[in-house]
C-alpha cells in the first residue's frame, strides 16, 4: 500500500536523522572554561593541533565547577580549568591522572569610568575590596562555583570580608558565565572581577576600564589533566594525552604566547619544562 | 450495487419493542413503548416536537442504550453486529473534510466493501459529476445525498433517517424522497422519521404515530390519513398539535 | 539602540556572504529541530488522538499533567537527558552525549507533551462533531483515529508548528546536552548565547533576526501549503 510505503520512508529518514551523523572519529572532548573559550584561544590552537596530529578536538565550555563535574561523571578526555584545589582535589579522588600547569594570566576588576569607590590604580587586591564593601558600591560576582568564582572569593576571605551577607544588596551573584556576568554587571554599573583574557576579548566594555591590577594574589594559573581512563574506560586517552603533549611542549607553548588579541598577550606559557 | 437486504443471515424484521424506556437527566423521555414493524417498504415516524422521534430511531440503532426493555430485530437483541447491518442518516449531515469519493471511498473502506462500488452509488444519488469537490462546500441538499450515498456504501438491510429533508429546499427534498423509493423498492426496510405531514403522505407504507414517548397509533399508511383513531392524530394531521 | 542598526546591516551581511560557518549552524538547527519536531509528532499526536477518543479512569489527570508539561522549562528537560546520557548515567554506554541526537532527544521530549496536549485539544473537538457518525458507520477504535488524524490534518499542522517553535528557539535544554561545541553541536540558539557571552551583542542580535528569519519562512511555507488547502476547500 502506498501510504504504508511513505510511513516506512519517513521512519527510516527520521531515524538516519536522529542518529549521529558520523561515528566516532578519534576526536577528543575537552572539558573547559568559559574564559579559554570566549577569548578565541582554542580557536586559534586547535587548527595547528589538528593539522600537526589530525585528531579534532571538540571543546565543552562551562565554569570550572560544571567542567570538573561533568569530568568526574567520565563526559570528557582532557580537563584544562583554572582552579588548582578543585583540580588536585579531583586528581586526588582518582578522576585524572596528573594535573600539569599550563599556563596563566591574571584576573582584575574592572569598573565604570567615574569610579564610585574610589579603587583605581589600586594594586593591593583585599584593600580595594575592603573599600568596595565600605563604600556601597555594586560588586557583581560569578556566584556560579567556577574558578574565577572561587578565586574571588578566596580573596574577599583573605580580607576578612563576607560579602554573602550583603548578597542581593551591593553584592550580587549573577550565577551566570563571565561573559555573562559582565554584561550584567556593566549594566547595573557593579565592579566586577574578570580573568584578563576575557576582558580584552570581551566587546561590550561601553565605558568600564581595569580599576584593580597588579597584585601577586590575582594571579591565575590554569591547569590541564588527563581524565583517567581506568575510572572512565570511554575516555580517549590516546588522544586526549596527545593533546596535552602538544600543549606543554615547546610548540604547543610557543603557540600560546604567540596568541593575541588587541595586539595583548592574553595567555602566558609556564608549563614545567 | 450496495447489498440489499437479507446479505447475511436470518432478516433483521420483524423488528419487536417491548416495554422501551429510556431517562436522562432524571427526565422520562420514552417510556412503556412497544412496537412491531415487519414486512417491506418505508414506515414514517411521526409526531410532535419532542415526542421522542429522534431517540426512539438512535435507541433502535444503537447509539444509545435504553434505561428498559427491549429491542429485538430479527430476533436478535439490539447489539454492534445489529448497528452494522443497519445505517442512520442524521438530519444534520456529518461529512469528512474530503471530498465527495473520498467520503464514500471512506466509508466503503472502512466496512471493507467494494470499492468498486463508488461510482454507482454515486451515480445513484446524483452526485457523479461532484464526485472530485470538497464535500463541505456542496449545497444543503447535496451534502445529504454524499451522507446517503455513504449510508447505502454499509450495504444496510434497514435504513433509519432522522429528518434527513427538513432544512432542504423542495427540489432537493424531491429528488431525496425518489432515492429512498427506489432503495425501499431494491428491498431495504426503512424507517422514516419526519415531522412533515405531506412527506408522511408521500411516502409511507405505515405510519407511527408517537405522543410523549408512547406510540399512539401505528396503521397503514392509508388507513392513518384517511381515519386516525386519536384525537391527537387527528389534531397533528391538522396542524394543531404543539407538544 | 545604536546595536539594532548594526546588528541589521549584519545580519543582512551574513546572509549575504554565505558564510559556511553560519549556513552549518543554521542547517543543523533545522536538522535537529525538524527531527524533533517530527518524532514528536509521532508520538504526540498519537497520544493526542488516544486520549481524544478514550475514556478511562485517570483520563482528565493525564490531560491535566499533559496540559502542565507544556510549560517544562528547557533546562530541566537538558538536566534530565544529561543525567541519563552521562557516562555515568544509565545510556551513557551509547556514547550519545554532546552529539546532535542528544539534542534531538532533548527537543523531542521537551516539545512531545506540547504536540500531545494541542493535538488533543484538536481533535477531540473533531471527534465531538463526527463521534455519532463514527458510531452509527461501527468503526474501530484505529479507525476513528486514523480518520482523525487525517481529516484534522492542516490544523495539526498548526499545532507542529508550535513545537517546532519552541524546539528552534529554545538553548537551555540543547546547551547542556549538546554542549554547543564549535562545527558539532553548535546550533542558532547557542551561538546567541556564546556572543552574547563574549559581549558581542551586535553579532549575537543579527544571529537572532538570521533565526527569526529562518523560523518565518518555515511558517510561510507551511502556511502555504495551509492556504492551498483551504482553497481547495478540504479543511
Amino acid at each position: 500500500m502506498r501510504t504504508r510505503q511513505t510511513v516506512l520512508a519517513t521512519a527510516i529518514a527520521l531515524v538516519a536523522l536522529a542518529l549521529p551523523a558520523h561515528a566516532k572519529d578519534g576526536a577528543i572532548l575537552v572539558q573547559s572554561t568559559t574564559s579559554t573559550a570566549n577569548s578565541g584561544l582554542y580557536d586559534y590552537l586547535l587548527p595547528m593541533f589538528q593539522d600537526k596530529t589530525g585528531i579534532r578536538v571538540n571543546v565543552v565550555a562551562v565554569g570550572t565547577g560544571q567542567a570538573i563535574k561533568n569530568a568526574t561523571n567520565c563526559d570528557g578526555d582532557v580537563l584544562l580549568v583554572h582552579a588548582k584545589p578543585a583540580e588536585e582535589a579531583f586528581v586526588a579522588e582518582g578522576g585524572g591522572v596528573a594535573r600539569t600547569d599550563l599556563m596563566y594570566n591574571d584576573f582584575v576588576i574592572v569598573g565604570p569610568a567615574d569610579d564610585p569607590a574610589g579603587v583605581g590604580g589600586m594594586t593591593d587586591v583585599e584593600a580595594a575590596l575592603d573599600k568596595i564593601a565600605g563604600s556601597g558600591a555594586l560588586f557583581a560576582s560569578r556566584g556560579d562555583d567556577s574558578g574565577t568564582h572561587k578565586k574571588e572569593r578566596a580573596l574577599w576571605a583573605e580580607a576578612g570580608i563576607d560579602p554573602t551577607t550583603a548578597s542581593g544588596g551591593w553584592y550580587r551573584e549573577t550565577g551566570s558565565g563571565m561573559g555573562a556576568t559582565l554584561n550584567t554587571g556593566i549594566g547595573m554599573g557593579a565592579y566586577v572581577m574578570t580573568d584578563r583574557a576575557t576582558w580584552i576579548s570581551f566587546a561590550n566594555k561601553q565605558d568600564y576600564e581595569i580599576q584593580v591590577q597588579g597584585d601577586e594574589d590575582l594571579f591565575n594559573q590554569y591547569g590541564v589533566i588527563l581524565v583517567n581512563p581506568e575510572k572512565c574506560p570511554s575516555v580517549n586517552a590516546e588522544g586526549g594525552q596527545a593533546f596535552i603533549d602538544w600543549l606543554l611542549s615547546a610548540e604547543g607553548q610557543a603557540a600560546i604566547a604567540d596568541y593575541r588579541v588587541a595586539e595583548q598577550q592574553l595567555f602566558f606559557p609556564n608549563a614545567p619544562q | 450495487m450496495a447489498a440489499p437486504a437479507a446479505a447475511s443471515g436470518p432478516s433483521l424484521v420483524p423488528l419487536k419493542v417491548r416495554g422501551l424506556g429510556l431517562a436522562l437527566g432524571g427526565k422520562q423521555l420514552i417510556s412503556g413503548l412497544d412496537l412491531t414493524i415487519g414486512g417491506q417498504g418505508i414506515t414514517m415516524v411521526m409526531g410532535p416536537n419532542g415526542a421522542g422521534k429522534s431517540l426512539l430511531l438512535r435507541l433502535l440503532h444503537g447509539l444509545i442504550a435504553p434505561s428498559a426493555g427491549r429491542i429485538c430485530w430479527g430476533g436478535h437483541p439490539m447489539s454492534a453486529s445489529v448497528t452494522r447491518r443497519q445505517a442512520l442518516v442524521f438530519q444534520k449531515p456529518v461529512l469528512l473534510r474530503r471530498s465527495v469519493a473520498a467520503n464514500v471511498d471512506f466509508v466503503l473502506r472502512a466496512r471493507k466493501g467494494d470499492a468498486r462500488q463508488r461510482d454507482a452509488l454515486l451515480d445513484r444519488v446524483g452526485l457523479s459529476d461532484k464526485a472530485g469537490q470538497a464535500a463541505r462546500l456542496l449545497s444543503g441538499g447535496e451534502q445529504q445525498r454524499v451522507a446517503l450515498a455513504r449510508a447505502l456504501a454499509t450495504g444496510p438491510e434497514v435504513l433509519l433517517l432522522d429528518e434527513p429533508t427538513a432544512s432542504l429546499d423542495p427540489t432537493s427534498v424531491h429528488l431525496f424522497e425518489s432515492i429512498i423509493r427506489d432503495t425501499a423498492r431494491q428491498g431495504v426496510r426503512v424507517i422514516f422519521v419526519s415531522h412533515d405531514v405531506g412527506q408522511a403522505r408521500r411516502m409511507a407504507d405505515d405510519v407511527v404515530f408517537l405522543h410523549r414517548g408512547r406510540v399512539v397509533e401505528h396503521k397503514p399508511a392509508k388507513g392513518f390519513f384517511d381515519q386516525p383513531d386519536t384525537e391527537l392524530a387527528r389534531a397533528h394531521l391538522a396542524g394543531r398539535l404543539v407538544m | 539602540m545604536q546595536d539594532f542598526g548594526e546588528a541589521v546591516g549584519m545580519a543582512v551581511s551574513l546572509v549575504a556572504s554565505g558564510d559556511g560557518d553560519l549556513i552549518e549552524i543554521v542547517l543543523l538547527s533545522l536538522r535537529v529541530s525538524l527531527t524533533a519536531t517530527a518524532l514528536s509528532c509521532v508520538v504526540g499526536l498519537l497520544l493526542g488522538a488516544v486520549l481524544a477518543v478514550t475514556r478511562f479512569r485517570g483520563r482528565q489527570a493525564v490531560i491535566v499533567a499533559v496540559n502542565a508539561l507544556m510549560g517544562l522549562p528547557p533546562v530541566v528537560v537538558g538536566l534530565l537527558v544529561y543525567l541519563h546520557l552521562s557516562r555515568a548515567g544509565p545510556l551513557g554506554f551509547l556514547g550519545l552525549l554532546y552529539t546532535p541526537t542528544a539534542m534531538i532527544i532533548a527537543q523531542t521530549l521537551l516539545i512531545t507533551p506540547i504536540v500531545t496536549a494541542l493535538s488533543r485539544q484538536v481533535l477531540e473537538d473533531l471527534h465531538s462533531e463526527y463521534a455519532e457518525q463514527f458510531r452509527s458507520f461501527c468503526l474501530s477504535r484505529g479507525q476513528i483515529v486514523r480518520a482523525l488524524l487525517w481529516d484534522a490534518r492542516y490544523s495539526l499542522l498548526t499545532v507542529a508548528l508550535a513545537g517546532f517553535g519552541r524546539a528552534i528557539a529554545e538553548v537551555g535544554a540543547v546547551i547542556i546536552v549538546g554542549g554547543n561545541i564549535d562545527h558539532l553541536t553548535r546550533v542558532m540558539t547557542t551561538a546567541i548565547a556564546l556572543e552574547t557571552s563574549k559581549g558581542d551583542l551586535a553579532l549575537a542580535l543579527a544571529l537572532g533576526l538570521v533565526l527569526m528569519a529562518i523560523a518565518l519562512a518555515v511558517n510561510v511555507v507551511v502556511q502555504g501549503v495551509r492556504l492551498t488547502a483551504v482553497r481547495h476547500a478540504y479543511a
